[in-house]
């Protein structure tokens, strides 16, 4: 413990690899109180608006359990399921051995000065974690929200699917209307084990001067499934983060999906990385982005380090009105037989299409939206309903703004 | 009715339609002959109002409005309909929600695509990875929910196969009112005089003409409608002598 409170101090200064640098000292880390609540239908209904945007319902018998998180305080944490475990982590690593197994040990605290930030300066995050062979009969949700203006708020999550058990997770990361700046650093942990199936849909839904810096990684062991999907649609000023799976046992599967849209000046550099390091593993990152303004970085990396093990990455950008897209696919194969590919495409609406839709009766404009709500509609196999109508939600929503 | 008088348009620096006049009143089908690159498509993009196609002189009107610089769903709006030869595809966007925003207000997708043998492609991609016939069906499917008045197709029968082509050419032929079915107590020129919508045609093979009947036949030649005759006598003629004869004309 010691040891890797020292090695973070060392990196306190330290500069991430990639993205925009942040001045950590901007943000205030003092958490104001929130008192917790009993019931998530108690909170004031401005406040379930804006979770909702981020996917996070209130209403009865549509979530199997919910963590609430206000700034650095936790409020709510609740599960509905058996089997379903829903715990604070600060609450987690105090009275529960087994946590520390899982806490901190697919990450470095000295990646970067937001590792490090969050291993000195927790304020809180969650476990969920479904026990072996529990099924969710409906997802569980996570919201982490900020009220604080100027706020820097420091999470770490630990999610943990056990051997058999499905488990899905939406985790919505909302600021309060009043909110325009904030810092959201947030650390995640994904530990698929053998035969699990587990998916983690992320909606965030920021405000324009909000810096965001995930940083996550996850393990699959053998016939496990990790389905991630990313959505960001809202305008925020700075969000960088390059989760990395490991695909550690036989069969694993690893499938992430991304859907970016970039506002004026907004910065954003999302990637997914996967290593392929067990016989007949599998993985796919795919992600669309389009631009109103601002310039997105689209990354995606496989390594293949078996024969056989096959991944595909795609990515795809259009510029509807100024900013750019930077697609930067890339594949490693370490071994002879591995079968990686890769598709980028950026550019703009193709004129034909929106006059074959207004031969059709659509005005320009909505035949414009109606591209960019199929360029966005990417099928996610094995997501749960609920999930898709989550993502179509956001989908829906920001092309609102968009045009 | 349709009315287009002494049309000339350029695409690019290139004026591909000169001095067009064409009438095609109210249960009208006119079918257009004409060999490659004579500006058939040009001209039914240009009725149906594509902004490459500029038009330099002249006048289109429609049901007594000139929409020569209407935009192209303004003359959807009113009433003109096209099944392309070449559609392009888009991703994302599934067939049955094409032939959704083709109706406007609802319409029965999957008892449309029953009657047209496509319910196997309502979930796929509009057009992705579609075969010659497959497009064709959408087209009319799309059409037959658009319900347009004025039904422009550019060469509907191209890529059917020959399974098809019975299906393709009798929902044509319904589309334009032209089925020729007998309803009791309706004499045949009653039928005739209730026919409302116009058709306009391009054909290459012909084939078309064994489904759906037609009032007119064109030759467009060189950018100039050169004839204007019994539909089924120019096909035969151009069967015998082919084009060359429409140069006479033509000059």
């Amino acid at each position: 413990m010691r040891d890797l409170d020292t090695k973070a101090r060392e990196a306190k200064e330290k500069k991430a690899v990639l993205g925009p640098d942040i001045d950590l000292d901007a943000y205030s880390t003092d958490t104001p109180p929130h008192e917790a609540i009993q019931d998530i239908e108690q909170l004031p209904e401005e406040e379930r608006k804006r979770m909702l945007m981020a996917g996070i319902d209130s209403r009865k018998g549509v979530r199997s359990g919910t963590y609430l998180q206000k700034d650095g305080a936790s409020v709510y944490s609740t599960s509905f399921q058996e089997g379903l475990e829903i715990i604070p982590i600060k609450t987690a690593l105090e009275k529960l051995d087994w946590v520390q197994d899982y806490y901190w040990k697919l990450l470095s605290v000295d990646t970067d000065k937001y590792t490090a930030r969050a291993r000195l300066d927790l304020h809180n995050g969650y476990v969920i974690r479904a026990l072996p062979g529990t099924k969710v009969a409906f997802p569980a949700q996570a919201c982490m929200y900020i009220e604080k203006e100027g706020f820097s708020q420091n999470v770490h999550n630990i999610i943990i699917a056990e051997e058999d058990s499905e488990l899905h997770i939406i985790t919505g990361c909302a600021t309060a209307a009043h909110v325009s700046s904030g810092l959201h650093v947030g650390i995640s942990e994904f530990y698929v084990k053998k035969n699990a199936k587990l998916s983690f849909t992320m909606i965030h839904h920021w405000s324009e001067d909000v810096a965001v810096r995930p940083r996550s990684a996850g393990v699959v062991e053998e016939g496990g499934l990790f389905l991630n999907n990313y959505i960001s649609m809202k305008p925020v000023k700075s969000l960088q983060m390059y989760p990395t799976t490991y695909l550690m046992g036989t069969g694993a599967v690893a499938r992430f999906y991304s859907l970016l849209v970039g506002s004026p000046a907004g910065e954003l550099d999302v990637g997914g990385r996967v290593y392929l390091s067990a016989p007949e593993t599998r993985a796919e990152v795919i992600s669309r982005a389009i631009t109103n303004g601002g310039n997105i970085v689209a990354r995606g990396d496989l390594i293949g380090e078996l024969p056989g093990v096959r991944g595909h990455l795609e990515c795809r950008g259009l510029i509807l009105k100024g900013g750019s897209i930077h697609a930067v696919p890339e594949l490693t194969g370490k071994a002879d037989g591995v079968d990686m590919s890769h598709e980028a495409a950026v550019g703009k609406i193709a004129q034909d299409e929106i006059l074959y839709l207004m031969s059709r009766g659509l005005t320009e404009d909505e035949a414009t939206a109606t591209i960019v709500r199929g360029f966005l509609s990417v099928d996610i196999p094995g997501l749960p309903a609920p999930l898709k109508e989550e993502i179509d939600r956001a989908v829906d929503l920001s092309q609102q703004d968009m045009m | 009715m349709l009315l287009i008088e002494d049309l000339q348009v350029m695409l690019g620096d290139k004026e591909i339609l000169r001095h067009i006049d064409l009438e095609i009143k109210p249960g009208e089908t006119h079918i257009l002959f004409g060999p490659n690159g004579s500006g058939k498509t040009s001209l039914l993009m240009t009725i149906m109002g594509y902004p490459q196609y500029r038009v330099t002189a002249g006048k289109i009107s429609f049901k007594g409005e000139d929409i020569t610089h209407m935009t192209i769903n303004e003359r959807a709006r009113l009433g003109i309909g096209m099944s392309y030869q070449r559609p392009p595809s888009i991703k994302g966007l599934k067939t049955k929600q094409m032939v959704e925003i083709c109706s406007g207000n609802g319409v029965d997708v999957s008892a449309l695509a029953d009657r047209l043998n496509f319910s196997d492609f309502l979930e796929r991609d509009i057009n992705v990875g579609f075969s010659g016939g497959e497009i064709k069906r959408s087209e009319l499917m799309q059409l037959t929910a658009q319900n347009p008045d004025l039904l422009l197709f550019d060469e509907p029968e191209s890529g059917v196969d020959l399974e098809n082509i019975v299906l393709i050419g009798n929902t044509i032929g319904e589309l334009l009112q032209r089925e020729h079915k007998h309803i009791p107590g309706k004499s045949v020129k009653e039928m005739k005089e209730e026919r409302t919508k116009m058709g306009l045609i391009i054909t290459h093979t012909g084939f078309i003409l064994d489904y759906v009947t037609a009032d007119m036949g064109q030759v467009l030649y060189n950018g100039i409608l050169a004839c204007k005759s019994n539909p089924t006598e120019i096909f035969k003629q151009i069967k015998e002598v082919g084009y060359e004869e429409c140069v006479r004309c033509a000059i």
